[in-house]
């Protein structure tokens, strides 16, 4: 049987890997991504097992790598991401990589505190320049006024003699703050200083650069007049809180001047240095980033080969490490090659050993898939991995998945745009891998590219067959309905059945129904039917499927006690329906129309034991009553069957057992008490019996426990008759959905479109506003019709699957194969990243 | 120059594309009156004989089919637009 119907047959293998060797195989094997290793030490936590440094170098390395990385990008170098992948590196070039990592993150750190330094006293120097350049102004004008002359004062000669003072001495300090700390700082100073100091402020129109921040600051140059030491310390107190930096700023204009030509120089020198710094930076960092994804992969695939050694046993000789892995069958020579190939590298002459272990552990479940059967099993998964060699339902849903979406979303126009959307990405799908894209959204469209694409195609099919392209019938082939009548106009004219039908419309719904004023009722009747159809017919596929499963696994029990009793019952009810509505539809016309039975009522009738006759009408075929009568009884006597058989029928063969086991014992005993004198025969056989018992044991699993039983198969009836009869209303949504969306995209028709095909008063005003119509509907068409109806539909398409049809053969209770895989693992390390 | 970016320009030339295609065909289907869109005219009652009432019909449908060509000729129009938007927008990215 084909690997897509059931999942890999597995095995468990045991390799003996030589210690020199095992490093290189384990690579191989990484780039191959066939196995799944155990963890053979659980109980060793993580520091103490064997290559912990190793591990630990590598998370070094990492970090390392990533301080790089993020130099790169603040400074905005290109990384080159050519895609390559290089093999794992040796053990031994990890010291050169190691080495070199070093060295660059040295490099890079010492020209960053460089730089830093050299930004500081730049900072300073021009925060300096300006406070000289600024203040010069405010000595400028105090030397206008009069004011910095020391001999002359304030009031003139009156004010001293009334004072009697010695001449005042101003004294003032300079500096720069934040220019958003201005205010508060001003508002401090006079407060603190109640009003006796007079400060004047200049703002630096140029941003500054913050050093250890990289940020552009803008600040504010001041200068602050006081008089006495102890306003003088007062003020630099709050200069200090508010983080102002202070600067000298000498007395004397000559100085000042003096000083400026001095600091305009060294900031001249120093911009000098500083470009060549970040050239160098820069010089290092070109370099680094050319190398930068490809040492990360090595890196990486470094790391992941370490982790998997710590989960290795080691042999007691300490020569060779033992290693177990589950994987598949068909893959053994791949795997058995790849070890080959390890061991060649690594120079070693002692080959590797793989051996194939028994074990009664289940094995984990592995669908091989392609880019185009990934997309339908990842919606299998995503309910419940299957358990090991069970029937996988993906296949059937490649096909049930798009056809049941179509039919809630049947609109050939919304199809096609689906299908050319989809179309595109199924075209442009390596440049679109290639690019990488980060939008969340549009990735999870893009991963379900093929599911678009066919739920598009087929919702093309059955947009044609219920005659919608954007809520508009096209009629191709002729409406099988005739006007006979040709008279006077009428508005609305009734067709009768009988006398205006010549014969049905070859292909789909008759292109008549759109005008005419019972569509919904017509279309209603129609869908229903078609959808209780469908669904009876994927349960019933689903219950046939699970037949497989008992074969495959020798339940026969299930098969007889299960699997008929429940296909019956389905088919009594519903399939009998089935049968009914399209009986009704084969054999009654227009003319005898008023005796079709409806099918509502039969079924009602069928399980209430009860008939109803149509007066002056013919049965619906010969002996309905008795064949009903007879179907339920057939239906009533299934739930006993499906109760009760299996429970009985296991508890009855555990007592047969437990009573082999007591003849067993009872025999071993009597064995004892012949051959009392030897001792070595008597004890072999007690070991005999007790192991004979194990393994009956082992075989069954748990301790049979008939109460057990019984609940579990009642709930399983219970759930199956309910189920069966709330899963056949279920599929009613199949009726509803598309109702809707056929409903809705008629109103957007009628509300939208309408008004751009309206007659107005000059000839081109209807064009222009259905220039503007045509854009609005074209965005409500996709916005609503095709992305929300389009993902409700999803949705039910998907609870159809995983509800109605899955619950009647899949448990999906196994576990997922996780094969160790560099490709598995760099993509989760590059996700991760952004 | 580009005077919109990318994304709005791509989006101008996906929906003249579709409306270049819709419109031209639904002009079509009105000017061989089509008689799915008879409901959509907003054709009125008024007239009692059945000639002159098939003309009002005829007319209607010819106004409509006008209005899907002019619709589908500015279409054109937006759609070389936006086409010159995309490419510049590609270049100043590329550049």
């Amino acid at each position: 049987m084909g690997t897509l119907f059931r999942s890999e047959q597995m095995t468990l293998c045991q390799l003996f890997l030589q210690s020199e060797a095992a490093y290189t195989c384990v690579s191989e094997l990484g780039e191959l991504g066939l196995a799944m290793f155990r963890d053979l030490n659980p109980d060793v936590n993580a520091f103490q097992r064997k290559f912990v440094n190793e591990v630990r170098r590598c998370d070094e390395m990492e970090r390392k790598l990533r301080f790089l990385e993020k130099e790169i990008k603040r400074d905005k170098i290109p990384m080159l991401d050519v895609g390559d992948n290089p093999e794992a590196p040796q053990p031994r070039e990890m010291i050169d990589l190691e080495a070199t990592f070093e060295k660059l993150e040295n490099e890079l750190k010492e020209v960053n505190t460089n730089a830093e330094a050299l930004k500081k006293t730049y900072l300073e120097l021009t925060e300096l320049k300006h406070i000289l350049k600024k203040t010069q102004t405010f000595f400028d004008e105090m030397q206008e006024s009069g004011m910095g002359d020391d001999s002359t004062h304030l009031l003139g000669d009156e004010g001293l003699r009334a004072g009697g003072q010695a001449p005042m001495k101003l004294g003032f300090v300079a500096g720069v703050i934040l220019r958003e700390r201005l205010n508060s700082f001003e508002r401090m100073l006079w407060r603190v200083c109640r009003g006796n100091v007079f400060l004047r402020q200049a703002e630096i129109e140029t941003p500054l650069e913050d050093p250890t921040t990289g940020d552009n600051v803008y600040k504010s140059v001041f200068i602050i007049f006081f008089q006495g030491e102890q306003l003088k310390t007062r003020v630099k107190k709050i200069c200090e809180g508010f983080q102002a930096t202070l600067y000298p700023c000498p007395e004397t204009p000559a100085d000042r001047r003096e000083m400026i030509g001095g600091v305009v120089s060294r900031i001249e020198d120093l911009n000098t240095v500083l470009s060549q710094t970040t050239e160098h930076r820069h010089r290092v960092l070109v370099a680094a980033a050319k190398n930068i994804k490809n040492w990360f992969v090595k890196v990486r695939k470094i790391k992941a080969i370490y982790h998997t050694l710590n989960m290795f046993n080691l042999d007691v000789t300490q020569k060779c490490l033992i290693a177990e892995c589950w994987c598949a069958l068909e893959d053994l020579d791949r795997i058995h090659n790849a070890l080959r190939r390890g061991t060649e590298r690594s120079g070693s002459s002692v080959p590797s050993i793989l051996n194939r272990m028994e074990t009664k552990e289940t094995p984990p479940t592995f669908n091989r898939t392609n880019k185009f059967t990934r997309g339908f099993q990842n919606i299998i998964n995503a309910y419940g991995v299957g358990t090991y060699r069970e029937v996988n339902p993906a296949p059937y849903t490649i096909i049930t998945f798009p056809f049941l979406f179509a039919v809630m979303f049947g609109d050939a126009g919304h199809g096609l745009l689906m299908t050319l959307f989809a179309l595109w990405m199924v075209l442009k799908e390596k440049g679109i891998i290639a690019q990488k894209s980060k939008n969340e959204i549009f990735n999870t469209f893009f991963n379900g590219r093929y599911i678009i694409l066919l739920m598009g195609l087929f919702s093309i099919y059955t947009g044609l067959i219920y005659n919608d392209i954007f809520s508009k019938s096209i009629n191709i082939f002729g409406s099988g309905w005739r006007v006979n009548k040709i008279g006077p106009y009428e508005k609305d004219i009734t067709l009768d059945p009988v006398h205006n039908y010549t014969g049905p419309y070859p292909f789909g719904v008759d292109p008549v129904w759109q005008i005419s004023e019972n569509k919904i009722v017509f279309l209603n009747s129609y869908k229903m039917k078609l959808s209780v159809i469908l669904g009876v017919g994927q349960m019933l596929f689903g219950v046939i499927l699970s037949l497989w499963n008992h074969r495959y696994f020798k339940n026969y029990l299930n098969i007889f006690c299960e699997f008929i009793p429940q296909i019956i019952f389905l088919l009594c009810l519903f399939g009998y329906m089935d049968i009914l509505i399209i009986a009704k539809w084969i054999k009654y016309s227009g003319a005898d129309s008023g005796c079709a039975p409806s099918i509502l009522t039969a079924v009602i009738n069928l399980c209430m034991f009860s008939f109803t006759k149509i007066e002056n009408c013919p049965d619906f075929y010969v002996g309905q009553e008795y064949v009903q009568k007879a179907l339920m009884i057939i239906v009533i006597v299934c739930i006993p069957w499906m109760l009760c058989l299996k429970p009985y029928i296991l508890v009855r063969q555990e007592g047969k057992k437990k009573f082999l086991i007591r003849a067993t014992q009872e025999n071993n005993s009597n064995q004892k008490d012949e051959h009392s004198g030897d001792q070595v025969n008597d004890v072999a056989v007690t070991i005999d019996g007790g192991h004979s018992m194990g393994g009956g044991h082992g075989e069954h699993g748990e301790e049979f426990d008939p109460m057990n039983t019984c609940i579990h198969q009642a709930i399983e009836t219970i759930e199956y008759c309910l189920g069966s009869i709330s899963h056949t209303a279920s599929y009613l949504r199949l009726w509803a959905l598309s109702l809707a969306h056929a409903e809705l995209s008629e109103v957007l028709w009628s509300m939208v479109m309408k008004i751009g095909l309206q007659k107005r008063g000059v000839w081109f005003t209807g064009g222009i506003i259905m220039y503007f119509i045509f854009a609005f509907w074209a965005v409500l068409t996709v916005g609503i019709l095709l992305i929300m109806e389009g993902l409700s539909a999803f949705l039910h398409a998907l609870r159809l699957h995983w509800v109605e049809f899955q619950s009647k053969f899949y448990k999906g209770a196994g576990y997922i194969f996780q094969p160790f895989s560099f490709e598995i693992i760099l993509d989760e390390a590059s996700a991760e990243e952004s | 120059m580009p005077c919109c970016g990318p994304r709005s320009s791509l989006c101008c030339l996906i929906i003249s594309v579709w409306g270049i295609i819709m419109l031209s065909i639904l002009g079509g289907l009105l000017y061989i009156d089509s008689i799915a869109f008879i409901e959509d005219l907003g054709i009125e009652d008024t007239e009692t004989n059945p000639n002159a009432t098939y003309e009002n019909i005829k007319d209607h449908f010819e106004y409509a089919a006008y209005n899907c060509w002019i619709a589908c000729g500015l279409y054109l129009v937006t759609f070389f637009i936006s086409l010159q938007q995309f490419y510049s927008n590609k270049r100043a990215i590329s550049s």
